[in-house]
């Protein structure tokens, strides 16, 4: 199974950004929203530099970012923004381990891959990525490896969400 | 095995190996009024009723924003009552103080147990052995009906505190310099801490340092229970208890050494709570609020080493200082104890237990150009406001409340 989106490297000063934490991708003063169409809007709300986010992200797009990406609170709304927004992937040099499974379990797709940083794409670059192996394809090439998901992961990822996972399985 | 691996072993029939995806049943599954609403909302749109495994593991603890200062807290709050009075399910509401504070001391979390809850810090149910989680809404609506959740068993580091230290030193001190010594090398590990620091430490003191592992990065921090740590948690749950501790031969990815004779009073500058120095650097910034509180820093004995500075000595007339006690319990034990009034008396603003300033809670926030001292454990750009926070111990934060600029000592 194959994911093919535009690249956003969300970096500053041509360097990816660390440790962007739930408060930068949804600020908590956004918390009570429960409507997840509405998170769009605020994406990246606290994180300068990317504060018009929302209104350049389009369907597919895919975010390459850097060292324990969301870490912080457990808010799932740190990832319903990017579902809102139509982000289908995330490759990260690492993740904060909530905000993994947060993720996964809404079903957008998680690559951890140390190495990104050193693979020759930049934003607005359209790759592929097989997500059975972790392999991401630019111009029918493999320019870097992720780690792929777990069995369970795949599973979830593949049923659409936990919860049409869990109608398929009794665990 | 390891700690954690002992108990997800109690907790699962699949095989308990690091790096594998386990099936891990959950004794105590909880939601916050944040988080809460959505838990509820997927519950209903996923599933066709029947939507709790067991009433009686199940609970919401409304923390966040206590009493709910926005109409959408308290919207959502209402919906999390109306469901959980229709499911049978119990409320700590918006007097009880921080969840999983109050489920410790209400017996209902201790060695052994495994716990989930809508709150990233709910693995400072390490500081007593058990296994806590914090989850998103996803997950948590996920256990509330089947009782179980998917964990990646972790491998595990332990560290080892050693030496003694010397000077004057607290909890905090000690967590943000473990922050600062295991840079990310806890990242998404389990921890098991050890050393003799540990014995001088009290489950006030406990809490703290479990409560900072997840800004070490780590999933969860073990502080092995000592006699006075069993004897607390028998008082609250009424039953005999026996600690889960390590196996000899238990295997460990790494063990880190972290020498502690010179532990003094640290600091985290603002940005983010791994920017620790010694007080000592920063002596002397004028400082413009200080909020005394949290779920690391909101205890009893946190509330005691507060009084003894404010006692006789008048907050500085350029500094507000919030009191947040943890929990209506510490609230009750400090007001029959007289340090409400001392603290008043002082100058300091004494709120209602909760999470207070962490959450954009009941307290307030900062403005631009605030200067704020924080006893909570997270600093990031904007989290409690437009203000520059540092965290520091309440020591620290008492003294510095008085003098009006950061200080170690008064």
């Amino acid at each position: 199974m194959m994911i093919r989106g535009r690249v956003w490297r969300i970096e500053r000063d041509g360097k990816l950004i660390d440790d962007i934490d739930t408060d930068m991708i949804f600020h908590n003063k956004y918390l009570h929203i429960v409507d997840k169409k509405e998170t769009a809007k605020y994406a990246f709300s606290n994180l300068d530099g990317w504060r018009d986010f929302p209104e350049k992200a389009r369907e597919n797009d895919i975010l390459i970012v850097g060292e324990n990406f969301g870490c912080g609170s457990s808010r799932q709304q740190a990832v319903d923004c990017f579902l809102s927004l139509g982000i289908k992937a995330i490759i990260g040099k690492s993740f904060g381990a909530i905000y993994k499974r947060n993720a996964i379990n809404s079903g957008l797709a998680i690559f951890e891959c140390p190495d990104i940083d050193k693979a020759d794409i930049k934003t607005g670059d359209e790759i592929e990525i097989d997500i059975e192996n972790g392999l991401i394809f630019k111009d029918g090439r493999v320019v870097a490896k992720a780690k792929p998901m777990t069995k369970v992961q795949l599973e979830i990822y593949r049923a659409g969400n936990l919860f049409k996972y869990a109608k398929h399985q009794s665990p | 095995m390891t700690i954690i691996e002992k108990i997800f072993a109690s907790h699962t029939e699949d095989k308990v190996e690091v790096g594998e995806t386990i099936w891990l049943k959950i004794d105590v599954r909880t939601a916050r009024d944040f988080g809460g609403a959505q838990v509820v909302k997927n519950l209903e749109e996923n599933y066709e009723g029947d939507y709790i495994d067991d009433a009686s593991k199940t609970f919401f603890t409304f923390d966040t924003n206590a009493p709910a200062k926005t109409i959408g807290y308290a919207n959502n709050q209402q919906i999390c009552r109306i469901f959980a009075r229709k499911h049978g399910i119990k409320v700590y509401d918006v007097d009880s103080g921080i969840g999983s504070h109050v489920l410790m001391e209400e017996g209902i979390i201790h060695t052994g147990k495994t716990a989930v809850g809508t709150d990233s810090h709910y693995n400072i149910v390490g500081a007593i052995g058990a296994f806590g989680q914090g989850m998103g809404d996803v997950d948590i609506a996920f256990v509330f009906k089947t009782g179980k959740t998917w964990f990646e068993v972790p491998p595990t580091i332990k560290v080892n505190f050693t030496g003694m230290p010397e000077g004057m030193w607290s909890a905090k001190d000690l967590a943000l310099f473990t922050i600062k010594a295991l840079g990310k090398r806890a990242l998404g590990k389990a921890i098991e801490f050890y050393g003799e620091i540990l014995d001088k430490m009290s489950v006030d003191a406990r809490i703290t340092l479990a409560s900072m592992v997840t800004e070490m990065g780590g999933i969860i921090g073990f502080i092995p229970p000592n006699d006075e740590v069993i004897k607390w948690m028998e008082k609250n749950a009424g039953v005999k208890i026996s600690p889960v501790y390590a196996d000899e031969d238990a295997t460990y990815e790494k063990e880190i050494d972290i020498d502690v004779s010179n532990l003094q009073p640290m600091i985290a500058l603002p940005g983010s709570p791994s920017n620790v120095v010694p007080v000592s650097h920063v002596e002397g910034k004028a400082i413009d609020s200080v909020f005394i509180g949290s779920c690391t820093n909101g205890r009893y004995e946190d509330m005691k080493v507060t009084c003894k500075i404010l006692e006789g000595r008048k907050v500085h007339e350029n500094v507000m200082l919030k009191v947040v006690p943890t929990t209506r319990r510490i609230w009750k034990q400090i007001l029959e104890e007289g340090m409400i009034k001392k603290m008043f008396d002082a100058g300091a603003i004494i709120s209602n237990p909760g999470c207070a300033g962490c959450a954009a809670g009941q307290i307030g926030m900062t403005g631009e150009h605030e200067v704020q001292l924080s006893t909570a454990n997270r600093n990031f750009k904007g989290k409690q406001g437009l203000g520059d926070t540092y965290l520091c111990s309440p020591q620290t934060a008492a003294a510095s409340a008085v003098a009006g600029y950061i200080t170690e000592v008064i």
